[in-house]
């Protein structure tokens, strides 16, 4: 760990794979401007691989002031003995006093052995991150300007605020399209700080032996009309109506964790805490009761329609729109009506129709 | 020559049965509500090292933290296979964040020795991901995260990982640690006879208060040497649950519990809906079709 350092940086680790940056280290970047301002502290990004130089334009026009760039073969193949030594070194040399990292495969495994080896402490999958104070509820301390991490727990039914104290750096993890990402400037102007890399690849204990990556299956984030369903769809077969529905409408097909946990949709169309945070023009939500975590994940959006045959369930809490009715009968009806309003449209436009 | 395997257990809330019932009025969760299981990817793993044990020989020990209540996935897994089985209880363990978790796990797993310990990826009551990871940190053994499927080749294992979003395929050096994903295997059930034997199984703290339960009106004394002949009688045939506390491990206290947590609650909320605030429309055509113009009309769809 390192002492509490106020005058310490606001890091983000920026993955890449195959020399791309995802999208998440520069979601993490536009909170981290908004976290540093707050602080008057500079935000940095590190990132670490091979023949990756040119990526730090990219960190800088997204809000970095600084990047620190680890940048050789060793470190072509992410792994946590090369990666979480060489950040820890980096944590140990500068005292950042928040590190970020992306909820990935990769930030799941490197930031808990960065937590583990820094003795630090570490909030996964936040959905929120502000700076605040804490009062110690025993001693009545107050710290002021902590960084207060934000997650719904325990099956969605608390939202927990969790803060490091004292062991810092105070870091966490935070999923893909949970924060908004700002729009590059490029006039923006920042450091690059070389860092020398010294590991022998001898003495690492993993090979990479093959590595095989497929794009998702479906763009949630871009989608503009979302529809999504739940356990209450019933069955991977009734999940068919969610499709034809998303298909009439032009939009991506998602899916509640319980859906996804029963096989009725893959996991890339899950929506939530643990999948994809969405903010879609219209989000219309079939047979999805809506634990906190689902709502974490798209909320936001422009327009909810949620259609569930329970009038108490808690996703016509933030819903605009509401159908308290059996989707297998509602859905259908949304389907005809559309058609038929298609049809309707192209009649007076005076298009041939006989649909 | 086979490999000793450790697999780290948890017994958690079965959070999917969360449902109003669950809230406590102050907006607290009553767990007591919840049925306790066995978390799913733990199967998972304890299943990949029982598959390890089939092929090259070597044991299988199950290991968890928790309350005495967390024996019952202990014999769960005795049912299904496993060779030993070590409960860490301790009042002391209590309010530990994942870092304190994973350090008093490393304390036994140093204390029983392996050479790959299997976890699940996450837990469902946390679904934080981080002790399996941090564990291997403090053991100083090589972090393979992901496992689907797996092949020891003498003092290294070729895994093949799930990364979510395709695949990679690694050698690492054992000692290793792996975290297991769902879609690894299938965890086999109980096996009968394992089931009617180890069903029977019993940690010290359960023998107690069996024989605190049998004999009310006996001496502390009687208690206590009723208690030792059965704990004895059991360890003969092999049902008594390892037990240990912090002082057994020689744990430094300073890292577990309260104190050898960093992360502390700030706040809790709990998710009170205003709800209600919503243009409902009925399921009826009209009510379809009202909805559709309306959403029309805004220019939501069209």
């Amino acid at each position: 760990m390192i002492d509490m350092n106020r005058n310490g940086e606001v890091w983000v680790f920026a993955e890449q794979e195959a020399g791309q940056l995802s999208d998440v280290p520069l979601e993490l970047l536009s909170k981290g401007r908004e976290l540093a301002d707050t602080l008057n502290v500079p935000l940095a990004a590190v990132i670490l691989g091979n023949n990756i130089a040119k990526l730090s334009e990219k960190l800088i026009q997204h809000g970095a002031d600084c990047v620190y760039l680890a940048d050789s073969p060793v470190l072509e193949h992410y792994q946590p003995a090369s990666y979480a030594t060489l950040i820890c070194d980096l944590i140990t040399e500068y005292k950042p006093q928040i590190c970020l990292f992306g909820a990935t495969a990769i930030g799941r495994d490197l930031a808990p052995t960065v937590a583990s080896s820094m003795k630090c402490g570490l909030t996964a999958d936040c959905t929120d991150l502000q700076i605040g104070n804490h009062t110690d509820p025993l001693t009545k301390k107050v710290t002021e300007n902590l960084l207060q991490q934000i997650r719904p727990a325990f099956g969605g039914n608390i939202i927990a605020t969790i803060v490091n104290p004292e062991r810092w750096p105070q870091m966490a993890t935070v999923r893909e399209g949970v924060m908004r990402m700002s729009v590059a400037d490029p006039s923006r102007k920042g450091d690059v700080v070389a860092v020398t890399v010294n590991i022998d690849p001898t003495t690492l204990p993993t090979q990479v032996l093959e590595s095989k990556r497929r794009p998702k299956k479906v763009n949630l984030k871009g989608a503009r009309i979302i529809v999504a369903g739940g356990a209450g769809v019933g069955s991977r077969d009734n999940f068919r109506l969610i499709w034809d529905l998303a298909n009439i409408l032009g939009g991506a097909v998602g899916g509640s964790r319980a859906a996804v946990d029963l096989g009725y949709v893959d996991h890339d169309h899950q929506v939530g805490q643990t999948g994809t945070t969405v903010r879609p023009a219209l989000y219309i939500c079939a047979g999805i009761s809506g634990a906190v975590q689902h709502r974490a994940g798209m909320q936001e959006s422009a327009k909810i329609l949620a259609i569930n045959i329970d009038k108490d369930a808690p996703i016509f809490g933030v819903a605009h729109y509401g159908v308290v009715g059996d989707l297998n009968e509602v859905i259908p009806k949304l389907i005809k009506t559309i058609r038929s309003g298609a049809s309707l449209e192209e009649a007076v436009t005076g298009t041939a129709q006989n649909d | 020559m086979g490999y000793n395997s450790i697999v780290c257990v948890k017994q958690v809330p079965d959070t999917k049965q969360i449902t109003g019932q669950a809230m406590k009025s102050d907006g607290t969760v009553n767990r007591a509500a919840l049925p306790a299981i066995f978390n799913p990817e733990d199967l998972n793993a304890l299943e990949s090292a029982l598959e390890a044990r089939d092929r090259h020989g070597g044991t299988v020990t199950v290991l968890t933290m928790g309350l005495p209540s967390a024996c019952d996935v202990l014999r769960d897994a005795l049912c299904r296979g496993a060779d030993h089985a070590v409960l860490v209880t301790d009042r002391r363990c209590a309010a530990s964040d994942t870092l304190a978790t994973s350090y008093i796990l490393s304390c036994a797993v140093r204390k029983l020795n392996a050479d790959v310990v299997f976890c699940g990826r996450q837990a469902i009551d946390g679904d934080t991901a981080q002790v399996g990871p941090q564990l291997a940190e403090k053991l100083g053994y090589t972090l393979v995260t992901y496992l689907e499927d797996f092949e020891f080749e003498g003092r290294t294992v070729r895994v093949r990982r799930n990364i979510g979003n395709g695949y990679e395929v690694v050698r690492s050096q054992l000692p290793a640690l792996f975290t297991v994903v769902e879609s690894a295997n299938k965890p086999r059930p109980q096996a009968l006879r394992k089931a009617l034997k180890f069903k029977k199984a019993l940690s010290p703290l359960e023998v107690n208060k069996i024989v605190t339960e049998q004999l009310p009106d006996a001496d502390d004394n009687t208690k206590r040497s009723e208690a030792a002949n059965r704990c004895q009688a059991l360890a003969k045939q092999g049902l008594l649950i390892t037990q240990w506390d912090l002082d057994d491990l020689e744990a430094d206290l300073t890292w577990c519990g309260v104190t050898g947590s960093p992360t502390k609650v700030n706040r809790i909320q709990s998710i009170v809906l205003a709800g209600g605030d919503y243009k409902e429309f009925p399921p009826t055509d009209a009510g379809i079709n009202q909805l559709i113009y309306e959403l029309v009309e805004d220019h939501t769809i069209g």
